[in-house]
């Protein structure tokens, strides 16, 4: 892998800017160039949150990601307004248990992981994000699986680093469905 | 002259003045530089000048200065003071800059208790820019923007600051005074001297506002000015102590 | 050296800062650039630092006037509509000749605008930020790394040549993380003996201020300021060159533009069209030294930037009507995509995009 451009997008509370950290930081181990953006402003409150994130061998122009390589889609809006932004050949990652429609396009991967109820039936409830990123991970192999964990280390708060283990699991799940 | 004053303090810089005959201006810098010479802190007090008659202060007072932009001398203040919190720090501004413009500033640094002391000239009118209407102005008064007299209907009424800041949580000592006598300069100089005394105490924001007079805009000479004060001024703006948080008070 | 670590524009605005030995900040929130002033307040009482949230931009930035005035390392951080309610205390403080950082985080405008990036700020950074005869020097960084070196630098420059200095940020590049090693920290230092900070009877009083009554002392001051600036000039032009050497379509675009303007000559470049890019570092003074350079080689100018033509100016002014001189721009909060602009750069080379 080279040039990665990612799209993750979804509501607010799903944890997309973190999967987004989690990537850069990865990115970040792997000794790439890396830029995470995130979508700004009064939608942050319960409407859509976006996040863009590029993993580079060069330097990185234009953090915001316009037309991704991999777009994640974890609610309708978000695969309404994206889908036609994915370069052809890219790949489409969407989270079947919120999202009933299908991808119309045909010279995109689609994978239709239901990453809530993974997580749900793991009684990690709210790490769907996770969930998917282990799919990315598999699908892109966009570092090596030690960097991966060293970016998720880095990105969870030191408070909050009880949840480390339900965390590396999801993403776990995410890699074998 | 210097008989009855004694001699100049060594906190006003000898320099002449460049206000007008009768103005109070310089009493009260006179005071003022009395209190910083007692207090010996002279060589650690910085002054802020604001905008209008009293803008040439950094002139004439002997310590550090620092000129202001119109009406924000308290959050200049603040700067010095939350800069160099071991200096005595105080501002000299009238009743535009304090009472209009800067009312804001004012306000608000009252409200954090900044460890300030602001010297409030109130002569109900703007001398700098030639006697118009200040937000101090008497109801009745003429000024060259109220020539029919300051219409309250029209152009609001004056603004009582001690009063107003008198329940704001923060100030430690909001006084009115006047330098119209003897008695009434003397009763100034001791407001003066306890609000730095407040101010190296760590108690909060301190104002003391002195009635004054400006017989080149009245358009009076300096005796009749001093009378205008006595029977227009005061009774509007009587002299007294608005907020006094006391020796054991908030700190 | 130390790690790298990822983090946000705003946020490395102000651990640079503190590590550059700034100890005081004063400041008022506003989109998008709110970041840098939370992290303030959460690190300033921790390292006996000042962190005041003011009642207004007009308080705060008068506030830096205090503390700079009074001789120590300040800044404050605000937004476009703010840089607009501070320009009075600026035009104060450049009058003062009181050094300061002045950060801000560009939205669009006019008015209340919006809250997404832009760059229509350039003329009230470099040609007015208020009344009177003076200029800050100004930096706009591209990256956060480069916004972190550059505070250290503002910060410096502004205390050798005693005036206020900014950086030109946006939204994007304040709201984006990257990864950056941050400098080794540096301890405030008190050496101003020009500042207002109490005589202790040892020297004369000294006077911070701007007003001058008699015009033929104004005149000398503003003329004495204006040498500096010239040496300034002379000195402290900065500006990054891509391709530039051999390119005959030179883009001009300094901060965020400058990255998609990157991109975009990137594209071209695999068509095979010479294109280049000049990145203005400083803008005031802006880098006409690099211009120059490549008016001779290169066949046409085009200032790339997210507002409706601002810096074009002086990159014409530069040129002098040796070479064509284009715009392209995006405005309101829009960042423009590397393919608008490569289509510009086609265009310009004679063909269709």
């Amino acid at each position: 892998m080279s040039d990665l451009n990612i799209l993750l997008a979804g509501f607010g509370g799903q944890g997309i800017l973190f999967t987004g950290k989690v990537m850069a930081y990865a990115g970040l181990m792997e000794g790439k160039e890396v830029s995470w953006l995130p979508s700004y402003g009064p939608e942050m409150r319960g409407g859509t949150a976006n996040c863009s994130v590029c993993l580079s061998d060069n330097k990185i122009g234009s953090p915001l990601v316009t037309n991704p390589d991999v777009l994640v889609a974890m609610n309708l809006p978000s695969l309404e307004k994206f889908e036609n932004d994915v370069v052809p050949g890219g790949i489409i990652i969407v989270d079947s248990s919120i999202i009933d429609k299908k991808v119309a396009r045909k010279d995109v991967t689609t994978i239709y992981i239901p990453a809530s109820e993974i997580a749900e039936n793991a009684g990690i409830k709210g790490a769907a994000n996770m969930v998917i990123l282990g799919k990315l991970f598999k699908e892109t192999k966009f570092c090596t699986p030690e960097n991966l964990d060293k970016g998720l280390q880095k990105t969870i708060p030191a408070r909050k680093m009880d949840l480390l283990d339900k965390n590396r699991l999801c993403i776990k799940l995410g890699t074998e469905n | 002259m210097s008989k009855i004053m004694g001699e100049r303090p060594k906190a006003l810089v000898d320099v002449p003045l460049h206000y007008c005959p009768g103005c109070t201006h310089g009493i009260v810098h006179r005071l003022v530089a009395e209190v910083i010479d007692e207090l010996g802190i002279e060589g650690k007090t910085v002054g802020v000048a604001s905008v209008g008659c009293s803008v040439f202060t950094y002139n004439y007072f002997g310590c550090d200065m620092v000129q202001a932009p119109h009406g924000r001398a308290p959050a200049v203040a603040t700067g010095v003071k939350r800069a160099r919190p071991e200096d005595v720090v105080f501002t000299y501004q009238g009743d535009g800059d304090l009472a209009a413009i800067g009312m804001g500033e004012t306000v608000h640094a009252a409200a954090r208790g900044e460890n300030i002391v602001a010297i409030f000239i109130n002569n109900a009118i703007y001398g700098m820019t030639g006697g118009q209407m200040a937000p101090t102005t008497l109801p009745g008064q003429v000024t060259q923007t109220t020539p029919y007299g300051r219409d309250t209907s029209v152009a609001g009424n004056p603004i009582r600051v001690c009063e107003l800041l008198s329940s704001v949580k923060g100030v430690a000592l909001a006084q009115r005074v006047t330098v119209d006598c003897v008695k009434n300069v003397k009763a100034a100089k001791k407001a003066i001297k306890k609000a730095f005394e407040y101010q190296m105490a760590g108690k909060g924001y301190c104002i003391i506002e002195v009635v004054s007079t400006c017989p080149t805009n009245w358009g009076m000479s300096p005796a009749d000015a001093l009378q205008w004060l006595r029977d227009n001024m005061l009774p509007y703006y009587p002299l007294g102590v608005y907020k006094d948080v006391g020796e054991e008070g908030e700190q | 050296m130390a790690d790298k670590v990822l983090m946000k524009g705003n946020e490395a605005i102000a651990e640079a800062a503190i590590a550059a030995g700034c100890r005081h900040f004063f400041g008022y929130p506003i989109t998008p650039q709110t970041e840098v002033a939370a992290y303030m307040s959460k690190r300033m009482p921790k390292i006996g630092g000042v962190y005041l949230q003011g009642e207004s931009e007009v308080a705060s930035i008068n506030m830096v006037l205090g503390a700079g005035a009074a001789g120590v390392r300040v800044m404050t951080s605000t937004s476009s509509p703010g840089i607009s309610l501070m320009s009075e205390g600026i035009s104060y403080i450049a009058g003062s000749d009181v050094p300061c950082l002045i950060v801000n985080v560009e939205r669009g405008g006019p008015g209340l605008g919006g809250i997404q990036p832009s760059q229509s700020d350039y003329f009230q950074a470099t040609k007015a930020t208020g009344h009177g005869d003076f200029h800050l020097l100004v930096f706009a960084p591209s990256t956060v790394q480069e916004t972190v070196d550059l505070i250290s630098d503002a910060f410096d420059l502004g205390d050798k040549y005693r005036m206020p200095t900014m950086i030109l940020s946006d939204g994007l590049l304040g709201q984006m993380m990257e990864p950056v090693v941050l400098p080794e920290a540096k301890e405030p230092t008190d050496s101003k003996d020009w500042a207002a900070k109490g005589h202790q009877g040892k020297r004369k009083h000294n006077v911070v201020n701007s007003l001058y009554i008699d015009p033929s002392e104004l005149e000398r001051l503003n003329r004495e300021r204006f040498q500096k600036y010239e040496k300034i000039k002379e000195t402290e032009q900065r500006a990054e060159e891509y391709l530039a050497d051999d390119a005959e379509i030179i883009l001009v675009a300094f901060g965020a533009s400058s990255r998609i303007a990157h991109s975009a000559v990137d594209m071209a470049r695999k068509q095979g069209i010479k294109a280049g890019l000049i990145r203005p570092i400083t803008l005031w003074p802006f880098p006409e030294k690099f211009i120059e350079k490549h008016v001779g080689h290169a066949k046409s100018f085009l200032s790339v930037e997210m507002n409706m033509g601002q810096m074009v100016e002086d990159v014409k002014l530069t040129v002098k009507d040796r070479k064509p001189v284009r715009f392209f721009g995006r405005t309101g909060g829009i960042v423009p995509t590397p393919k608008e602009v490569f289509e510009q750069i086609v265009k310009i080379n004679g063909g269709d995009c």
